[in-house]
């Protein structure tokens, strides 16, 4: 008898083994350390995001964790597009599951010259990471905080490159499902929520100084974790494209609830401090084992009955 | 964990690059385990432990911030968190540490512990010339080396130790350059002998989440800074590769 992988989802046209996603920004520098995330267990992995040329990204301190809190400023650091591209085709060709290329710009043309190039190494998706709240002062207000801007981005993104697209979005917004509206008839093929809350600020009362050599930092972990339910629920009661629940999960129990908000994925990254290298395995058997315990057969079953 | 505030209570100079710094501040440490030491509005770097009881760390002049560092006297503060990662692990009856340069000064510490259990330890240190000798161990037996024979015996660290490893040995434990632990690697896997190495690497978060200091997929800030030789045979980065600030790959 074949024995059903409860766990298989898929995200537009790529199988996952299981719906677990390696975060971008957590470990994926470069084609060594994504292998070893999609050896460690996630169901397909994403890379740090790529820019158009090299960046050293702020100065130490870059990523703080205290209690439910990881807060970080590593201010979008990357070897640039030229030198990405054959980190992310080896990637593709060793992980053995599929990989999520995570581009950033200061400009819509930005992604498109970004994006054209990355594409070449063909990745299973091209993740608009538009969202990003510590550049601020370089690049202002992320684009994801505007309905029109990240249309305009996702339009012209897909325009250039065949490579299916996520978009993924900042919570820190009045109306995240009109956003994600907006980039859903813009033609993105799915939606990553959350990005990180805030920016926050944590200030050393010995020192007289933030803590962050930014200033201020983007909030995840577990702290933020209803914040993304929410509005992982708000988008997917908006859109029809498939959405990727990122922000703060830790357990099997906290991606369950993820997909109850209709989430077809969930990101994991913070769960590497708090859990250790096993967490992606941790997480699967924790969902399989709740599947089974409640006579669940699909993750799709999970979602909330309206 | 965030950032304790640790008064400098003394400041030794090992040589004319490396001081050690003596702080107020009570840290259950392991030899080979590291902290972040922030400099207010300055930088954040990481530094292993080089003793506790008092707390010290061994600081190399090699940057901007190493030079703030150097700048700083008994009665200033330095702010810190930790301890990080993964230190070395006493195994045995009796054992070597081969220190390169300023990578001895984990591995005085650690023979400070193997002393107390007990356990007998060869210690050979080397530099390029005897100017960059780091201070001495009292270790019992002791043999220093320099590459132009300016102190002690002419030669590399490595010579002495395929000498010393004549001799039936449990563990090896290894700090310095990185192409002098490639040389210890092939040496001890030839004597079938296990070892352990103390990497260094550039660092961000220093608790293994953003991926900056990854040694062929090896987080050293959390998978180590202490690997053992099975963990690194075959990586494809040690000996060869490190990553910079942007994440680009540099031969090392």
């Amino acid at each position: 008898m074949l024995v059903k992988n409860l766990l298989a989802t898929r995200l537009g046209k790529s199988e996952l083994r299981n719906p677990t996603i390696l975060n971008s920004g957590y470990l994926g520098v470069n084609s060594d350390a994504l292998i070893r995330a999609a050896k460690m267990g996630a169901g397909a992995v994403t890379s740090k995001s790529c820019g158009q040329k090299p960046r050293k990204g702020h100065p130490n301190p870059t990523v703080l964790q205290f209690g439910d809190v990881i807060m970080n400023a590593v201010g979008l650091s990357n070897p640039g597009a030229d030198e990405e591209v054959p980190e992310i085709l080896r990637a593709v060709q060793g992980a053995g599951v599929p990989v999520i290329a995570s581009i950033f710009a200061e400009s819509a043309e930005g992604y498109v010259e970004v994006a054209g190039k990355i594409s070449k190494a063909r990745p299973a998706f091209i993740e608009l990471n538009m969202s990003c709240p510590n550049v601020q002062l370089e690049m202002g207000i992320p684009f994801a905080c505007d309905s029109r801007s990240a249309a305009q981005i996702v339009e012209m993104v897909k325009d250039t490159v065949k490579t299916p697209i996520i978009a993924k979005l900042s919570p820190n917004v009045p109306d995240i499902a009109s956003i994600a509206k907006s980039v859903e008839e813009a033609g993105a093929d799915a939606i990553n929520a959350i990005n990180t809350v805030g920016p926050g600020m944590v200030i050393d009362v010995e020192a007289k100084k933030p803590v962050l050599a930014n200033k201020v930092g983007g909030i995840s972990g577990p702290a933020v974790r209803p914040i993304a339910v929410r509005c992982v629920w708000e988008i997917s009661r908006a859109v029809e494209i498939p959405v990727i629940g990122t922000g703060g999960i830790l357990t099997g129990r906290d991606a369950v609830e993820m997909f109850m908000a209709g989430a077809s994925a969930v990101g994991i990254g913070s769960a590497l401090h708090y859990r250790g290298n096993e967490s992606f395995k941790l997480i699967c058997s924790e969902i399989e084992e709740f599947m089974k315990k409640n006579g669940y057969s699909k993750l799709g079953e999970l979602r909330l009955e309206e | 964990m965030l950032h304790q505030k640790a008064l400098i209570t003394k400041v030794e100079q090992e040589n004319f690059k490396v001081k050690t710094f003596h702080l107020d501040l009570e840290l259950d440490a392991e030899p080979g385990q590291f902290v972040m030491v922030w400099i207010p509005g300055l930088d954040e770097k990481p530094f292993c432990v080089a003793g506790v009881k008092p707390l010290r760390l061994s600081v190399a002049k090699v940057g901007p911030f190493s030079e703030k560092m150097h700048e700083l006297k008994k009665g200033d503060f330095i702010w810190m968190r930790g301890p990080f990662g993964k230190g070395f692990e006493l195994k045995g009856k009796k054992v070597i540490m081969v220190g390169g340069g300023y990578g001895v000064a984990p591995l005085r510490f650690l023979e400070e512990n193997a002393r107390k259990k007990d356990i007998d330890a060869i210690f050979i240190m080397g530099a390029k010339t005897c100017t960059e000798l780091m201070k001495k161990p009292k270790a019992k037996i002791l043999n220093v080396c320099t590459d132009d024979g300016s102190e002690g015996m002419r030669g590399l660290v490595t010579e002495h130790l395929e000498v010393a490893l004549k001799e039936k040995v449990d563990c090896v434990y290894a700090c310095g350059p990185e192409r002098m632990l490639v040389k210890v690697l092939e040496i001890c896997e030839k004597a079938k002998v296990e070892c352990q190495f103390s990497l260094e690497r550039y660092m961000k978060c220093g608790f293994g989440l953003c991926g900056q200091c990854s040694c062929g997929g090896l987080m050293v800030c959390k998978d180590g800074p202490v690997f053992t030789g099975k963990e690194l045979r075959g990586n494809s980065d040690f000996g060869k590769k490190r990553l910079d600030a942007s994440g680009k790959g540099i031969e090392i």
